[in-house]
């Protein structure tokens, strides 16, 4: 059929939460009362990354960008854009400085540094139409890679283009899967780490609801160079959306001859499975993830042998992540050459970051390795939420550490980071304000590592609970400066004897927190208070009776009765009741409570 | 061999979801998936019967169930609550919220209300950081929650 114009509408996870669905109910219903039914069609696409204006809807081909949508708004969309050409004013993004409407992303802060690579087709395609994706070339980098080159050859290409892997360490890719094509063996396996447990970060997810044929075109060009004909993906339960899209993806192209017998008519086969991940953090770790494949606790062992050698089922594996993965049908296309030129010296292409936390522009984005936190930060993200201070990036989730204000210009790539004190991880970039207590941001990374940690080796198992302890200690005042010290030397014990990659970075939130923001440390122990006014032992509260005019508001809004006090006249706060949940300040039209 | 106080029927349905995978303890984690969807959790006595038809102690069964966070031994309330704990919530207040909930509730993370009403469990990231804080009830979002929304939210349920 021939659309004259098409809707897109995010049906990613973040803008069905706000009703997404319901959006495209209500536009398809409306065209169908105007008889426009057949003339313009509803796509329900995958991410735009603009998550903070959610749900985005697109208007093709004039490239329409309406945010904030709400199901009642569809009916107005229909009449005024759709039949009068009229675009619908309030629903354009805003630009906050120069205050007008903005209707092309292309001209919006978020999206002007971006270069969209790996999430090429996210936003763009129907995901659960394999039509979409072939109309946007894809599946021409297998087409190429099995018609027209050897499989050395292409490992060469993927060597060329400089790509690393995209899952935390950052492998050279095309050397990995060099490694598993020299083994021989009966069976070898193509995995896909879908494990995405990074608290945070959501890129993996959002690639495979937005563009599940990727994955699976490049884990055929990988099954074909290192001589696999059975692809794996390894899948988080808790990603209903992306197993059912993946699912669907996967039926598609076995149906279109893209997966099974004889692609092609190359002689080549390959075929996919989904494997169920459980909930588990270190089953991002490929020996884990292989163990859990295998219906075991997610354990991790010793390298070598490496996966390469012996994986799954003790047959030479080789595991990439889905970002890695999305990136590899491009590079094919368009040419190793065309993609070493992108990036820094050492670190190729791009990268996808989800940017969260105190940020005016949540989202997911995609810059060009050397881009700049601040350029991330102010430019893309807009600056910190609330007019605040900026106070510190988190990047690369609970193996990661925090940037602070004099790491802003470092051009962001695989070796600047680590030098800085940090990682590149999966891509989590959680930005902090000044109200943010870096004591409590390392302990709670800490109590993330603690819970997740497998328990197979005692540094990892018994260390980071001392770290634990030690800095719950200290959020409680009670910490001494021997303290630090112990901090310190257990942090660098447990990076120095961990058995796996996520004991040997759990420690690096203390560390780059301790380096950066030791004097807040300090704060705590010795003057027992906490700056940024979080760490609840450390706080009282306070009504000051000057700016306090009696309206009541507090005392209303109290939960546990813990404010007093005649109406007009200043109020008080019981500190025995008060449970310090910082209600009061929040409503408070006079600034008149304060923590002390 | 401890006495199963499953009824029959639903032992039935477990054996032949084992059956329908080979009983290969290769496919155990998706045994528990599909028996966890069965059951609504994973009780002893499911774990010994996935232990007799896969021909695996129990005790590796158990291992496994108490490893994955996604398997529960217990079984969840009516309405099962989830506050996102993921960096991007927990930064924009998270744990206020969370503490509301249980203080409301009365009860603890991984417990259920004794009316079996409503469950308390905290996750990690469901990916809608842009709504951060999110609060999962049964399927339903709320997202941008503060702790002054938290009593709003529980009526709802009554």
């Amino acid at each position: 059929m021939n659309y004259k114009m098409h809707i897109l509408v995010c049906g990613g996870t973040g803008c069905r939460a706000s009703a997404s669905a319901q959006i495209i109910t209500r536009l398809e219903e409306c065209l169908r009362d105007k008889n426009l039914e057949d003339e313009v069609q509803v796509i329900a696409t995958g991410c735009f990354g603009f998550c903070e204006k959610g749900p985005i809807v697109k208007i093709m081909p004039d490239n329409t960008f309406y945010v904030q949508v709400k199901p009642d708004d569809a009916e107005e969309i229909v009449n005024e854009h759709i039949i009068k050409g009229r675009k619908v004013e309030r629903l354009l993004y805003k630009d906050p400085e120069r205050k007008v409407a903005v209707s092309d992303s292309k001209h919006m802060g978020f999206y002007k540094k971006q270069l969209r690579i790996a999430l090429r087709n996210c936003g763009f395609i129907d995901p659960e139409n394999i039509e979409e994706y072939i109309a946007r070339d894809g599946y021409s980098a297998l087409a190429k890679c099995l018609t027209e080159m050897k499989p050395e050859e292409v490992i060469a290409e993927i060597k060329l283009s400089g790509l690393r892997g995209r899952g935390g360490a950052g492998f050279p890719t095309g050397m990995k899967w060099e490694f598993a094509s020299k083994y021989q063996a009966d069976q070898k396996y193509v995995v896909c780490n879908a494990d995405e447990g990074d608290p945070g970060a959501f890129m993996d997810r959002s690639i495979m609801e937005g563009d599940p044929h990727s994955i699976i075109e490049a884990m055929a060009i990988c099954g074909y160079s290192i001589g696999a004909t059975k692809g794996l993906v390894y899948i988080r339960a808790e990603y209903p959306l992306a197993i059912h899209r993946l699912q669907v993806a996967i039926k598609q192209a076995k149906e279109f001859g893209l997966l099974g017998e004889n692609i092609f008519g190359t002689g080549f086969h390959f075929d996919i499975e989904i494997r169920y991940g459980a909930g588990a953090f270190v089953c991002g770790e490929e020996t884990a993830l292989i163990h859990s494949m295998e219906g075991q606790r997610g354990e991790p062992t010793m390298k070598p042998p490496f996966p390469a050698e012996a994986g799954y089922l003790n047959r030479p594996t080789n595991v990439n992540n889905v970002e890695t993965l999305a990136n590899i049908p491009v590079i094919i296309t368009r040419g190793a050459n065309w993609f070493n030129k992108i990036g820094t010296e050492r670190s190729k292409g791009t990268k996808v970051f989800a940017l969260a936390g105190k940020i005016n522009n949540v989202g997911l984005i995609e810059v060009p390795m050397g881009t700049t936190l601040r350029e991330v930060i102010y430019e893309i993200g807009g600056g910190i939420k609330n007019g605040k201070k900026f106070k510190a990036v988190q990047t690369g989730g609970p193996s990661g550490g925090c940037l602070t204000e004099k790491h802003l210009d470092v051009p962001i790539d695989f070796d600047n980071l680590l030098a800085s004190g940090s990682m590149m991880g999966s891509g989590g970039m959680i930005v902090m304000d000044e109200d943010d207590c870096m004591v409590s941001v390392a302990k709670f990374y800490l109590d993330f590592t603690v819970e997740e940690s497998c328990g197979k080796c005692t540094p990892c198992r018994v260390g980071n609970k001392r770290l634990y302890e030690i800095l719950d200690k200290i959020t409680q005042g009670k910490g001494t400066m021997e303290d630090l010290d112990t901090l310190q030397n257990l942090s660098q014990v447990i990076k120095d004897t961990a058995l796996c990659g996520l004991g040997q970075t759990s420690p690096n939130p203390v560390l780059s927190t301790l380096n950066n923001f030791y004097d807040e440390y300090v704060a705590h122990i010795r003057d027992h208070k906490c700056p940024a006014g979080k760490c609840k032992a450390l706080l009282s509260f306070h009504i000051d009776p000057e700016l306090c005019i009696g309206c009541g508001l507090c005392a209303r809004n109290c939960p546990v009765d813990a404010i007093v006090g005649e109406r007009k006249s200043p109020h008080f706060i019981d500190t025995s009741k008060c449970i310090k949940c910082g209600t009061c300040i929040e409503k408070c039209k006079f600034k008149a409570i304060s923590t002390r | 061999m401890t006495q199963i106080k499953l009824s029959k029927c639903k032992i039935d349905q477990l054996v032949a979801l084992c059956d329908e995978h080979g009983n290969q303890p290769g496919e155990l984690i998706n045994i528990l998936h599909k028996a966890q969807e069965l059951f609504g959790y994973l009780p002893r006595e499911v774990q010994e019967v996935i232990a007799r038809q896969l021909n695996i102690p129990v005790s590796k069964v158990y291992g496994v169930v108490t490893f994955y966070s996604f398997f529960s031994m217990t079984p969840k309330g009516e309405h099962p609550i989830s506050v996102c704990m993921g960096t991007a919530c927990y930064v924009r207040g998270a744990e206020k919220v969370l503490d509301e909930f249980k203080r409301l509730l009365n009860i603890n993370v991984g417990e259920t209300t004794p009316d079996g009403k409503f469950s308390l469990t905290s996750l990690r990231c469901v990916g809608a950081c842009g709504l951060a804080p999110v609060v999962l009830i049964g399927e339903k979002v709320y997202g941008r929650v503060v702790p002054g929304d938290v009593e709003k939210i529980l009526q709802e349920f009554q």
